[in-house]
C-alpha cells in the first residue's frame, strides 16, 4: 500500500488524526477557544486588568503602608484631596480616605464573592434536584423559587434583613438568598436539557447511580452558563450590599465599608464632597470591571449571545 | 382572550398566598422573641406577655397566620408601633409619593432608553453607537444612591437649579414646586432602568432590521422614519415591554435608596425607619403592599404582552 493511501485510510478510521493539524497538534477544546476569544476582546481584557489591580490592592492592604482606617484624628478632619500625608483627603472624623477606601474594598468584594458563592451552591443543588428528579421535587422547589421571585430583589433583601436584624453578616445572607432562585432556574433548565441526552441515558444503562450522573455528567455541563451568571452577579451583589449599608441596614460604623462611607459622607456634601464621591467611584469602577469581565465571558462561553 | 386573562389571574392566587406566608414569616423568622425585640432590652416579663397577647403571638403559628390574613383582607393591617397609626392608610398615603417617583422614572427611562436604543441600532458599530453603549454601560454600573449624590452636588449645590431634598419647599404645595423637587430623584432612579431598556431596544431593533419585511418596506420607497417607527419599532417593542415590566419592580425597590438620598417621603423611608425601629407591623405592611403591587404590575404586563403580540398563544 502506498504511504499516502495508508495515511488517508488512517484518517478515515481514526478521526482524531484529522483533528490534528500539520504540526501534529490537537484541535483546541471549548475552554481554550473561550480563553482565546476573551483575550481578543479588548473591553473584557480592560475589565480583567482593572479587576486584577483592584484585587491585588485589596489583598495587599495589610502589608501596604496605610494609616489605620478607623483611627480618629479630629485635628485633620475633612482635609481635601491632595493633602500631604493624606493623598485622598480625610473624612469628617479625620480618618484617612485612601486607607478606608482600600480596607472598605476588601469588605465589599469579600461580601460580593461570598454572597455569590452561597447563592451559587444552594441554587445549583436545588436546580439539579428539581431538574433531574422532577415531579414532587420540581414542583415544590420551583414554586418556592417563584414566590421568592415575586418580590423585587432589593425589597426581598430588605425584608430578610428586617427579619434577621441589620448587620453585615445578615446583609450577606439576605443578598445570597435573593440570588438563589436565579441560579436554581439556570441550572434546572440546563439539567432538564441534559437529563435525556444520550450520554446520560448511556450512564443509566451502565447502572450509574443518580448522584454519580448528576455530579459527574450533568453538573459539568451546567458550568458555562453558571460562570457567566456568577461573574455578572458579583457586581450586583456588591451594589446591593453597599446599598443596604448605605441605608443603615448592612455594615455599621466605624467599619470601613463603601456603603457606610457614602452614607456618612452624604451629610458633608456641602463642605467635603470627596467624602461621598470617592467611595461611590470605587463601587462604580469595581462593578464596571466585573461587568466587562462578565460580558466577555458571556460572549466567549455562550455562542447564542453574539 | 378573556379566558386567558382569567387563567392568568387564577394562576396568580397561589403566588399571592405564598407572598403573604413569606411576609407573615418575616416577623417569626427573627431570632428571639419578637415582643421582646419590639419592647427593647428593658422590657419586663409582664409587658412582653401583654404585647404577645395583644399581637396574638401566644397563639399557634397557623392560627396567627389565618387571623392576620383575614385581618389583611378586611383592611386591618395592624398598627405601627412607632408612629401609633393604622398601617394601611399610612402605607397607602406614602405610596402615592413613591408611585409618582417611580412613574416619572419609568417615563424618563423609557424615553431615553428607547431613543438611544433606536439610534444605536440604526447607526450600528459607528462612533455614535459605541458612545451611546458606553453611556449605557456606565448607567448600568452606577450605584443609584451615588448618582443621586452627584446630581445633588452638581445640579443642586453648584448650579442651584433644583432643590436637593424633600417633596415640597416649606409652606409650598404648588405643582411647579413638586416638579422641581421631582427632577433629580427621578433622573437618579431612571439611569439603571434606562440602560437596560436601551440595551434591549438596540438588540431587538438590530434583529428586526435584518427581517425581510423591513427590506421590502425600504424597497417600496417608504420614508425611512416610517420604516423605523412604524414597521420596525412596533415589532421590536415586544421584548422591550417585558424588560420594562421587570424594571418596574426594580424601580419600586430602587426607590427605597433614592428616597433616602433625597429625603423623599415615600414608602422607602417609611420602611427603613420601620426596620431600624423594629416596627414589625409597619415593615410587614410595606413589604406586602409593594410585593402585591409588583405581582399585579407583572400580570398587567403579561396581558399587555398578549394583546400586543398576536403570535402568543392564549392556550
Amino acid at each position: 500500500m502506498k504511504p499516502q493511501l495508508q495515511n488517508e485510510q488512517e484518517k478515515v478510521l481514526n478521526p482524531t488524526v484529522v483533528m490534528e493539524g500539520k504540526r501534529g497538534k490537537r484541535a483546541d477544546g471549548p475552554w481554550k477557544i473561550a480563553c482565546k476569544k476573551i483575550i481578543r476582546d479588548k473591553a473584557s481584557m480592560v475589565g480583567f486588568v482593572l479587576l486584577f489591580l483592584f484585587l491585588c490592592l485589596f489583598l495587599l492592604a495589610p502589608v501596604l503602608p496605610l494609616q489605620n482606617p478607623v483611627e480618629v484624628n479630629l485635628a485633620k478632619r475633612l482635609q481635601p484631596i491632595g493633602t500631604p500625608g493624606n493623598m485622598l483627603g480625610t473624612d469628617h472624623l479625620g480618618r484617612d480616605m485612601l486607607s478606608r477606601l482600600i480596607w472598605g474594598g476588601r469588605v465589599s468584594v469579600v461580601i460580593g464573592f461570598i454572597a455569590v458563592g452561597i447563592a451559587l451552591v444552594f441554587g445549583t443543588i436545588l436546580g439539579l434536584v428539581a431538574g433531574y428528579f422532577q415531579r414532587f421535587f420540581d414542583t415544590v422547589i420551583m414554586r418556592f423559587m417563584d414566590i421568592l421571585m415575586a418580590f423585587p430583589y432589593v425589597l426581598l433583601a430588605i425584608a430578610i434583613i428586617a427579619a434577621l436584624g441589620p448587620g453585615l453578616l445578615n446583609t450577606m445572607i439576605a443578598v445570597s438568598i435573593v440570588g438563589i432562585p436565579y441560579y436554581a432556574r439556570i441550572v434546572r433548565s440546563s439539567t432538564l436539557m441534559y437529563r435525556n441526552m444520550e450520554f446520560v441515558l448511556a450512564q443509566r444503562a451502565l447502572g450509574a447511580g443518580h448522584w454519580h450522573i448528576i455530579v459527574r455528567h450533568i453538573f459539568p455541563n451546567c458550568l458555562p452558563p453558571l460562570i457567566v451568571a456568577a461573574s455578572l452577579d458579583v457586581g450586583w451583589m456588591i451594589l446591593a450590599a453597599s446599598g443596604m449599608s448605605f441605608l443603615g441596614l448592612g455594615a455599621q460604623p466605624p467599619l470601613a465599608e463603601w456603603g457606610v462611607m457614602l452614607s456618612e459622607g452624604q451629610k458633608y456634601i456641602r463642605v467635603a464632597p470627596h467624602e461621598s464621591l470617592l467611595p461611590g467611584l470605587a463601587i462604580f469602577l469595581v462593578v464596571l470591571s466585573l461587568n466587562l469581565v462578565g460580558d466577555g465571558l458571556r460572549d466567549a462561553l455562550d455562542p447564542k449571545s453574539k | 382572550m378573556a379566558s386567558y386573562i382569567l387563567r392568568r389571574i387564577w394562576g396568580l392566587i397561589p403566588v399571592l398566598i405564598g407572598v403573604t406566608i413569606l411576609v407573615f414569616m418575616i416577623m417569626h423568622l427573627s431570632p428571639g422573641d419578637p415582643a421582646k425585640i419590639m419592647l427593647g432590652p428593658k422590657a419586663t416579663t409582664e409587658s412582653i406577655a401583654k404585647l404577645n397577647a395583644e399581637l396574638g403571638l401566644d397563639q399557634p403559628l397557623y392560627v396567627q397566620y389565618f387571623t392576620w390574613i383575614s385581618n389583611v383582607l378586611t383592611g386591618d393591617w395592624g398598627r405601627s408601633l412607632q408612629l401609633k397609626m393604622e398601617v394601611l392608610p399610612l402605607v397607602a398615603d406614602r405610596f402615592g409619593a413613591t408611585l409618582l417617583l417611580t412613574l416619572c422614572s419609568i417615563l424618563i427611562a423609557t424615553a431615553i432608553g428607547i431613543g438611544s436604543g433606536i439610534i444605536s441600532a440604526y447607526r450600528k458599530f459607528s462612533w455614535t453607537d459605541r458612545s451611546l453603549m458606553l453611556f449605557v454601560l456606565v448607567g448600568f454600573c452606577l450605584p443609584v444612591f451615588w448618582l443621586g449624590i452627584i446630581l445633588q452636588i452638581v445640579f443642586g449645590l453648584k448650579l442651584q437649579l433644583f432643590p436637593i431634598s424633600g417633596m415640597y419647599s416649606p409652606g409650598q404645595t404648588g405643582l411647579m414646586d413638586l416638579f422641581l423637587h421631582l427632577v433629580l430623584p427621578s433622573l437618579a432612579l431612571s439611569a439603571g432602568a434606562g440602560a437596560v431598556i436601551a440595551r434591549m431596544t438596540r438588540s431587538s431593533m438590530l434583529e428586526v432590521f435584518e427581517q425581510d419585511y423591513i427590506r421590502t418596506a425600504r424597497s417600496k420607497g417608504i420614508n425611512e422614519r416610517r420604516v423605523i417607527y412604524i414597521h420596525a419599532l412596533k415589532n421590536a417593542f415586544i421584548p422591550v415591554l417585558t424588560v420594562l415590566g421587570m424594571q418596574i419592580g426594580f424601580l419600586l425597590a430602587g426607590a427605597v435608596l433614592v428616597e433616602m438620598v433625597f429625603a423623599w417621603p415615600g414608602i422607602g423611608t417609611l420602611m427603613v425607619n420601620g426596620i431600624l425601629a423594629r416596627d414589625f407591623p409597619l415593615v410587614q405592611g410595606v413589604i406586602l403592599f409593594v410585593a402585591t403591587t409588583y405581582v399585579i404590575v407583572n400580570l398587567i404586563v403579561d396581558i399587555l404582552y398578549a394583546i400586543l403580540d398576536p403570535r402568543i398563544s392564549y392556550q
